[in-house]
């Protein structure tokens, strides 16, 4: 572990007016690992990853990327990154090539590497054939991939993908997924913001959740699943006035707080959702339980822990109710950027 | 997925600065010249605008301006439309700089291992091009509607190079101004805004002379009235303003050269320091 981490952040904090969109964020993500920063819109991915891609000063706080200063050695650390953002950042009027051409002259590259590379990363990422069309004439996949293409062209050792897939259709997400799989082999490190769970726990090798601009929760998909109890049980009570009872009998199972599903009757939900560590015969014991308690059941289900579970868990919000909340501080962010 | 490594030769990291600063700007030179090829329409404001203007001027005004001490009013016009014709690439520059900005093109900029100020640097050269190809266009239909230069080459040279100097220090106040507006919709109405009296309260178009006693000063001290008189002087055309008791008009080339070199102290720096600082 003596190895210098890809990245580290310690404590930053960046302020919009009166919005906190860092709040004292600590990341620490090793050499060539993939870490997904989840979190809802607003919550500071954004923020994060413009500090980290010296973009943006912070307020407070330090961070490094290969052991240099994002503020101090902020031209170092350009020779080493590179930054796909959610908006393609591309010349429209140019040729998908001449934009790849170009963005290798600044990163430093000759004219002849610049148009090697460009030729090789085109190939690879399915845009030989539109390589001389003007980039206003692509799709949207295509635009996305040009531009994870324009990242690449300095071989940067460290790669901030803010949102890559926000916006794209299934099959275009699913090319973006592979082609962060075969850099991730390559062994490049990438830094991942995703309000998609899924898409954090397909790509990321540990997750940092992260809302009102600090960690909430970090470590792997694993890990954090586990931390909310790996499996739940979901019931549907006969009689939706045990519900107490059942919750009663039910709390030696849980692993966290048990949630009524579904529409609430005044006498209370028949669904109720349990958190649950992975047990054997863990349904025959909490049907042993209710029955033993009088409280009869419609029906019984187990299933895994998902991130939405984590992320509800933690914040007490769904991800999607978390948007609307963050809204404003999305706003402010966007506001002074 | 890397198929070929990086060496040394590859890498252009052993230049020094300013070897980095000049191939950046080369770099987004040709993007420039490059956007205009495919969009040869984006020129219209240096081809066809200022064509449209000389004719307007020429023969629906011209006739009821009466020229101080004598002249032809097609002779006196072209000096004023030669200033006219460069400044009217600055809401353009605006544009074009507030475009990049919001499809963050600039971040991408910013987050590249290149010099901070060739950004820039290069939007004004690509306008300091079309400013030429303007001149060029102001000048041809001059010609065609009877303006003549009356002195040697050396005045037009000094006449042109005084026009395109004045041109390029009006194009880092559009850089500016494209740094602090939000939407190129913003940067061509706030040019237009900022434009229009900077061209009409001058002697471009018609004689100070004629105007309310209380606009005369202002009219006097504006730098397209000095980018006027002195361009009218060099060429030999009729140049109202050498009647004007006032300095800029009694030393009209060296107002134009002071305008220049104040407004490039002032925007150049400015520009740079916004884009150093924007969104920090």
């Amino acid at each position: 572990m003596s190895e210098t981490p890809a990245i580290e952040a310690e404590g930053l904090v960046k302020h919009y007016g009166k919005t906190k969109a860092l709040d004292g964020l600590d990341l620490t993500v090793g050499q060539r690992t993939v870490y997904g920063l989840l979190g809802p819109n607003g919550a500071g991915k954004t923020t994060a990853v413009r500090v980290l891609a010296t973009l943006l000063r912070p307020d407070g706080g330090r961070a490094r990327v290969d052991g240099h200063d994002v503020v101090a050695e902020a031209a170092v650390v350009r020779r080493i990154i590179g930054l796909t953002g959610q908006y393609a950042a591309l010349d429209e009027y140019l040729t998908g090539r001449s934009n790849l051409v170009m963005i290798g002259r600044l990163s430093r590259l000759t004219t002849q590497a610049a148009t090697r590379r460009a030729d090789e990363l085109l190939e690879r990422f399915g845009l030989a054939e539109a390589a001389t069309r003007a980039v206003k004439t692509y799709s949207g996949g295509m635009r996305r991939r040009l531009d994870l293409a324009a990242s690449l062209i300095g071989h940067p050792s460290v790669l901030f993908l803010d949102e890559p897939t926000t916006g794209l259709d299934p099959t275009a997400r699913a090319l973006m997924w592979d082609i962060v799989r075969e850099l991730v082999a390559d062994g490049t490190t990438l830094l991942l913001t995703t309000q998609y769970l899924d898409e954090a726990d397909q790509l990321a090798d540990r997750i940092a959740v992260i809302d009102g601009g600090k960690v909430i929760a970090e470590g792997t998909p694993t890990e954090l699943k586990v931390s909310v109890g790996g499996q739940r049980v979901l019931l549907t009570l006969a009689e939706a006035g045990d519900t107490a009872v059942a919750v009663k009998a039910l709390q030696p199972f849980a692993a966290g707080s048990i949630v009524p599903n579904g529409s609430v009757s005044e006498h209370g939900s028949r669904l109720l959702e349990v958190p649950v560590i992975a047990t054997d015969g863990l349904a025959t014991e909490v049907l042993r339980a209710l029955d033993a308690a009088g409280v009869g059941v419609s029906d019984i289900a187990v299933r895994s822990a998902s991130l939405d579970d984590v992320f509800l868990t933690l914040t007490g919000r769904a991800a999607e109710a978390a948007d609307e909340d963050d809204d404003k501080a999305e706003l402010a962010e966007e506001a002074a950027v | 997925m890397t198929a070929t490594t990086l060496s040394a030769a590859d890498l252009t990291t052993g230049r020094g600065s300013l070897a980095q600063f000049l191939n950046d700007v080369w770099v987004l030179t040709k993007r420039s010249i490059a956007r205009i090829r495919r969009e040869p329409e984006t020129l219209s404001e240096v081809t066809i605008q200022p064509v449209m203007f000389v004719l307007m001027f020429a023969y629906v005004f011209g006739g009821a301006i009466a020229i101080p001490g004598g002249g032809n009013y097609h002779e006196y016009l072209i000096g004023g439309m030669l200033g006219m014709g460069l400044a009217q690439t600055a809401p353009g520059t605006a544009v074009a700089v507030v475009s990049d900005m919001s499809t963050g093109l600039i971040d991408r900029f910013r987050s590249l291992p290149m010099s901070r100020a060739a950004v820039l640097t290069a939007r004004t050269i690509a306008d300091l091009l079309t400013q030429m190809i303007g001149a060029a266009v102001v000048a041809g239909v001059g010609l065609a509607i009877g303006w003549r230069v009356h002195t040697g080459p050396a005045d037009v040279f000094e006449a042109f190079a005084l026009a395109l100097l004045f041109g390029y220090a009006f194009t880092w106040a559009g850089v500016c101004l494209g740094m602090v507006l939000r939407s190129p919709e913003a940067a061509q109405q706030t040019g237009f805004i900022i434009f229009l009296p900077l061209t009409f309260i001058s002697s471009a178009f018609v004689p100070i002379q004629g105007m309310l006693g209380w606009l005369q000063p202002i009219a006097e001290w504006n730098p397209m009235s000095s980018l006027a008189a002195a361009c009218r002087q060099l060429f030999g055309n009729p140049n109202p303003a050498a009647l004007v008791d006032a300095w800029p008009a009694q030393h009209a080339e060296l107002a134009v050269v002071c305008w220049s070199l104040a407004m490039l102290a002032v925007f150049a720096p400015l520009a740079v320091h916004l884009y150093r600082n924007k969104g920090r």
